[in-house]
C-alpha cells in the first residue's frame, strides 16, 4: 500500500492576472484527517477545484493510492473515489433523500426492454447507508425539508455508498450548531476507522485541533507547509498562515474628529426570522465603520436591507437626520447612498457592457441634454477622469469590463459611485478577491474619501483588514450587532469573543 | 499633473492591447470568419444568383425586396429591445396581424361593395388618425405584457405566449375571420408610392425608424438601462436603473412598432385577414440573432437588425430565384436560423 493515499504535488493554476496556485503540494495520508488552512483567498478551493477537474490545472501531479490520475470533471472524480460536501450544498431540494444519494445513478430494473428505476432497491440501499452511517432518515423525506447538518450527513452517506477513499468537507459546520458538529464528528472518526482519508477545510482552529491528524497551510496562493497536528501550536498555525508582518500594508487612517451623524439606523429588523434583527447604529461624516462578525452573521443582509435590496419587517432610516423610506436601490441612491455590493459579478459589473457605460451608469442624469440625449463627450471626460484617478488599468474606455482584474473591476465601481457623489458609501468585502497592490489603492481611495466627509461603512471577514482600516467597529453574530469596539483598542480576541457571542 | 497621468497609462494599456492582438490575428482571422459566417454565405449566394439569374440585380426586385425588408425590419427592431433585455415578444406577429385588420376596417372605399359590417357607416377618417388608433390599441397589449413581465415576474416567454393566444382571440372575435380588401389609395399608396418615383416611401419610412431607434439605444438613458438590464439585471438594480419601468417601457414601443408595421403591411398588400402576419415574431427574433442581437442579452445593435432581417429576406428572394420547391425553402431557413443561433452560442461560450 501507498504511503500516502492521495497526493497533489507542484499544483500551479493562473487565472488572467493572478497566480492563484503556485506549485502546491498536498499529501494524504490513508485514515487519516487532514486540515486545509489558509486566509480567505489563500487558494483552497481553487486546489480543490483542480482536484476535481473543474478547473484545469497549469502544472502538476495527482496520485490516487500511488497511482498516476487525470481527473477531467466532478463526475469522473467520483468514480475514482473523490467525493466533496460543498460548503453550499447543491442537493435538489424538490426531491426524495434516495433520489438525491441516487441522482445520475439510479437503480434500475427491466420490464422487458423497457428501464425503468427500481424505486424499491434504491430506498432499501439508502436506508441502509444512512443506517451506516448512524444518521436513520427517512429515505422518503423531502430533502428541503431537512436541516443543513442533515443534508450533509446524507452528502456524506453518499460519499460512502460510492465507496469514496478521499472525502473533502469544505467548511462543514459554519451553519451547524454544537449538537450537530458533535454528530459530524462521530461521523468522521467512523470514516477514518474505515479507512478514509478525509481533507477538512475550515477557519476553525478549535476544531481542527480536536479532529485532525496533520495539517497542511496555505497562503496567498503558495504552500507553506505540512505539519503532524502536535508538533504545531495554535500559534504557530496563525503565524503561518498570516506570515507577513501585519503593520504598515495600511495607509494611515483619516484622524480628524468625524463629523454630524450622516446616516442613523434605527431597529432594522428583517422579514426572515432567523436574519438581522433589530440592529441600529449610526455613520458619521469622516468615519470608516467596519461590521465584524462570522460568514453567516448577516451583515451582508443587513446592509442590503439599508440599500432597498432587501424587505425589513421594522426599522427606520434616518440620512442626515431626515427619515428616508428606502423600498429599492433607487430610493436609496437618492438619498445619498451608494453600494459596492460583496458578490462583484452577480450585482456588480454589468459584464459585457464598457467600462464607459459601467462607470457612468448609475449618474446619466447629470448628462442629459435637452432632456433626452446624452452627452457623450461629458461622459468620456467623466471616465476619463475617473480612470486617472482612480489609476485603472485599462487600454481604452471602450473596454468590456469583464475582460479587467478583480481589483480594476472593483475601481471602475468605485468610480460609478463616485460620479454620483454620495455621502455614504457602503462596501461588503471591497477587497475581496483582489490582489495586494490593488488592495492598498483600494485602501487609500477609502480613506481619502473619509478625508473627503464621506462616510464609509466597510464589510469584511479579513480581521487585519477590518482593524487596520476601521475607525470604530461593530460586530454582528446570528443577526444582532453584539459589539462595539473602537478603531485604536481593537484586537482579534475582542472582536471574536463578540462575533461568537450566541 | 493629471493629464500626464492619463497618458502614460493609455500608452502602456495600448502597447499590452497591442501585443495581444498580433498573437492572436490568426486566430481572430478564423474566429471572423465563424463568427459571421451566415453573412458571408448569403453574401456569396446573392453574389451568384446575381451572376446566373436574369433580373435579380435590377430597380424592380431592389424595390421588391426593400418593401419586403421594410416591414420585417419594423418588427425585428421591435422585438429587439425584448430580447436585449434577457426578453422576447411571442405576440408581435398576432399584434401586426390585428393593427392590419383594424386598419383594413376602417381605411376601405366608401364604394366598395364587402364593406366591414360594423364600420361600414363611419365617414371616411384620416389616415394617419387610424395609424394613431391602431397604435395606441397595440401598446395596451403591450403595456400589460410589460406589467406581466416585469411586476408579476412571469417568464417574457411564456407571458407573451398567452398575450399571442389572447390577441389572435379578439381580432377573430373582432373580424369574423372575414378578409378585408378594398382599401383606400390615400391608404395604399403608403405602402406602394414612390418619393420622386424612385424610393419607395416604405423604405423611407423604416430608415427613419432605423435612425429613430439607433438614437435611442445609443444616445438616451432609456436605451442604456436596457443594455444594463440586459448586461446583469440584478447588477442594474443596485445601479439605480428603474428595471420595471424601463422593461415596460421596451414591451410599450415594441408594440407601437408592430402596430405601425401591420398598419403598413396591410397598405402593402392592399388586404388582411386574421392570419396576417401569423408567425412574424419568429422571423423576427431569427433575424435580430443573425444579425448579433444576443440571445443571452445585453448586446444587440439596430445595425446587426438590419442585417439580420436582410440576410433572412436575401435568403427568401435567391431561393424563389433559384426556382426552388417552396417547401424547401421552409428547411433552408430553418436551417439558417439553428445555424445562426448555434454560432452566436459560439461567441458566448468561447469567452469563458
Amino acid at each position: 500500500m501507498a504511503e500516502y493515499r492521495l497526493e497533489m504535488l507542484g499544483i500551479s493554476k493562473s487565472f488572467p492576472g493572478v497566480k492563484a496556485l503556485d506549485k502546491i503540494n498536498l499529501k494524504v495520508r490513508p485514515g487519516t484527517v487532514h486540515a486545509l488552512m489558509g486566509e480567505n483567498g489563500a487558494g483552497k478551493s481553487t486546489l480543490m477545484k483542480c482536484l476535481f477537474g473543474i478547473y484545469h490545472r497549469d502544472e502538476g501531479e495527482v496520485y490516487l493510492d500511488g497511482e498516476k490520475v487525470e481527473i477531467h470533471n466532478p463526475d469522473e472524480a467520483l468514480q475514482k473515489g473523490l467525493a466533496m460536501v460543498h460548503q453550499e450544498l447543491q442537493p435538489i431540494p424538490e426531491r426524495t433523500v434516495a433520489e438525491n444519494m441516487y441522482a445520475g445513478r439510479y437503480p434500475v430494473k427491466h420490464f422487458g426492454p423497457l428501464q425503468v428505476v427500481d424505486h424499491k432497491k434504491m430506498f432499501e440501499e439508502t436506508a441502509k447507508w444512512l443506517d451506516d452511517v448512524k444518521m436513520p432518515y427517512n429515505p422518503k423525506a423531502k430533502l428541503g425539508t431537512m436541516s443543513i447538518a442533515q443534508m450533509q450527513s446524507v452528502e456524506i452517506a453518499k460519499a460512502v455508498s460510492l465507496q469514496a477513499r478521499v472525502v473533502i468537507l469544505d467548511e462543514p459546520t459554519s451553519s451547524l450548531t454544537d449538537n450537530e458538529v458533535e454528530a459530524l464528528f462521530r461521523i468522521i472518526r467512523d470514516l477514518k476507522a474505515r479507512g478514509v482519508s478525509l481533507i477538512y477545510i475550515s477557519h476553525k482552529m478549535a476544531e481542527i485541533r480536536e479532529i485532525s491528524d496533520d495539517i497542511t497551510i496555505m497562503r496567498d496562493g503558495t504552500y507553506v507547509g505540512t505539519w503532524a497536528m502536535d508538533e504545531i501550536s495554535d500559534d504557530e498555525i496563525v503565524k503561518q498562515m498570516v506570515g507577513r508582518e501585519l503593520t504598515n500594508i495600511y495607509p494611515p487612517k483619516n484622524d480628524a474628529e468625524t463629523g454630524e451623524v450622516l446616516l442613523d439606523v434605527q431597529g432594522y429588523s428583517s422579514i426572515h426570522p432567523r436574519s438581522f434583527q433589530d440592529c441600529s447604529f449610526q455613520l458619521r461624516r469622516g468615519e470608516i465603520l467596519g461590521f465584524g462578525g462570522l460568514v453567516g452573521a448577516q451583515r451582508t443582509e443587513l446592509m442590503e436591507a439599508i440599500f432597498g435590496m432587501r424587505h425589513i419587517s421594522s426599522g427606520q432610516v434616518f440620512i442626515r437626520g431626515k427619515k428616508t423610506r428606502i423600498r429599492r436601490p433607487q430610493d436609496a441612491i437618492r438619498g445619498g447612498i451608494g453600494m459596492i455590493t460583496e458578490d462583484r459579478r452577480g450585482t456588480g459589473i454589468l459584464g459585457c457592457l464598457s467600462i464607459a457605460d459601467n462607470v457612468s451608469i448609475s449618474s446619466l442624469d447629470q448628462y442629459v441634454d435637452l432632456g433626452v440625449k446624452l452627452n457623450k463627450g461629458k461622459i468620456e471626460q467623466l471616465v476619463k477622469d475617473n480612470v486617472a484617478k482612480l489609476s485603472i488599468k485599462t487600454p481604452s474606455s471602450k473596454t468590456l469590463i469583464q475582460s479587467l482584474s478583480g481589483g480594476n473591476q472593483q475601481k471602475v465601481l468605485i468610480s460609478r459611485w463616485l460620479a454620483n457623489n454620495p455621502d455614504i458609501l457602503i462596501m461588503d468585502e471591497p477587497t475581496r478577491g483582489i490582489d495586494v497592490g490593488a488592495k492598498y489603492e483600494i485602501y487609500q481611495i477609502m480613506i481619502d474619501l473619509a478625508k473627503q466627509g464621506k462616510g464609509i461603512i466597510m464589510i469584511s471577514s479579513e480581521m487585519p483588514e477590518l482593524i487596520g482600516m476601521s475607525n470604530r467597529i461593530l460586530v454582528m453574530c446570528n443577526g444582532h450587532i453584539t459589539g462595539e469596539v473602537q478603531g485604536d483598542e481593537a484586537t482579534q480576541e475582542r472582536i471574536m469573543s463578540y462575533a461568537t457571542q450566541f | 499633473m493629471n493629464s500626464k497621468k492619463v497618458n502614460v497609462a493609455d500608452t502602456k494599456g495600448a502597447n499590452a492591447n497591442e501585443v495581444v492582438t498580433v498573437g492572436k490575428t490568426r486566430m481572430n482571422v478564423v474566429d471572423l470568419l465563424i463568427n459571421n459566417g451566415i453573412v458571408i454565405l448569403i453574401l456569396i449566394m446573392v453574389l451568384w444568383v446575381g451572376i446566373t439569374k436574369d433580373n435579380f440585380f435590377s430597380m424592380s426586385n431592389f424595390n421588391n425586396i426593400s418593401i419586403n425588408v421594410a416591414c420585417r425590419f419594423i418588427i425585428a427592431v421591435g422585438v429587439s429591445g425584448c430580447l436585449i433585455t434577457k426578453g422576447t415578444d411571442l405576440s408581435a406577429g398576432r399584434a401586426v396581424g390585428l393593427s392590419a385588420c383594424i386598419a383594413g376596417t376602417l381605411l376601405q372605399r366608401a364604394d366598395y361593395s364587402g364593406r366591414f359590417e360594423l364600420t361600414q357607416n363611419f365617414p371616411e377618417l384620416n389616415v394617419w388618425l387610424i395609424l394613431l388608433v391602431c397604435i395606441a390599441i397595440c401598446c395596451v397589449f403591450g403595456l400589460i405584457n410589460g406589467v406581466v413581465v416585469s411586476y408579476l415576474s412571469v417568464p417574457a416567454f411564456i407571458g407573451t405566449l398567452g398575450m399571442q393566444m389572447i390577441i389572435y382571440g379578439i381580432n377573430l372575435v373582432y373580424t369574423k375571420s372575414v378578409p378585408l380588401g378594398g382599401y383606400r389609395t390615400d391608404y395604399t399608396v403608403i405602402a406602394n408610392g414612390k418619393l420622386f418615383g424612385l424610393l419607395p416611401y416604405l423604405f423611407i419610412i423604416a430608415i427613419v425608424i432605423g435612425v429613430f431607434m439607433w438614437f435611442i439605444y445609443n444616445y438616451t438613458r432609456h436605451g442604456k438601462y436596457m443594455y444594463a438590464i440586459g448586461g446583469n439585471e440584478a447588477a442594474a438594480e443596485v445601479a439605480g436603473v428603474n428595471v420595471k419601468r424601463t422593461k415596460i417601457i421596451i414591451y410599450v414601443s415594441a408594440a407601437a412598432l408592430y402596430a405601425i408595421a401591420g398598419f403598413l403591411l396591410g397598405a402593402k398588400s392592399g388586404g388582411a385577414g386574421v392570419n396576417t402576419g401569423s408567425g412574424y415574431e419568429l422571423e423576427a427574433i431569427a433575424a435580430c440573432t443573425i444579425g448579433g442581437v444576443s440571445v443571452n442579452g445585453g448586446i444587440g445593435r439596430v445595425s446587426g437588425i438590419v442585417i439580420g432581417v436582410l440576410v433572412f429576406e436575401l435568403l427568401k428572394t435567391c431561393l424563389q430565384f433559384l426556382g426552388i420547391d417552396p417547401n424547401y425553402q421552409y428547411i433552408a431557413q430553418g436551417i439558417v436560423i439553428v445555424v445562426a443561433i448555434a454560432l452566436d452560442i459560439r461567441k458566448y461560450i468561447a469567452k469563458k
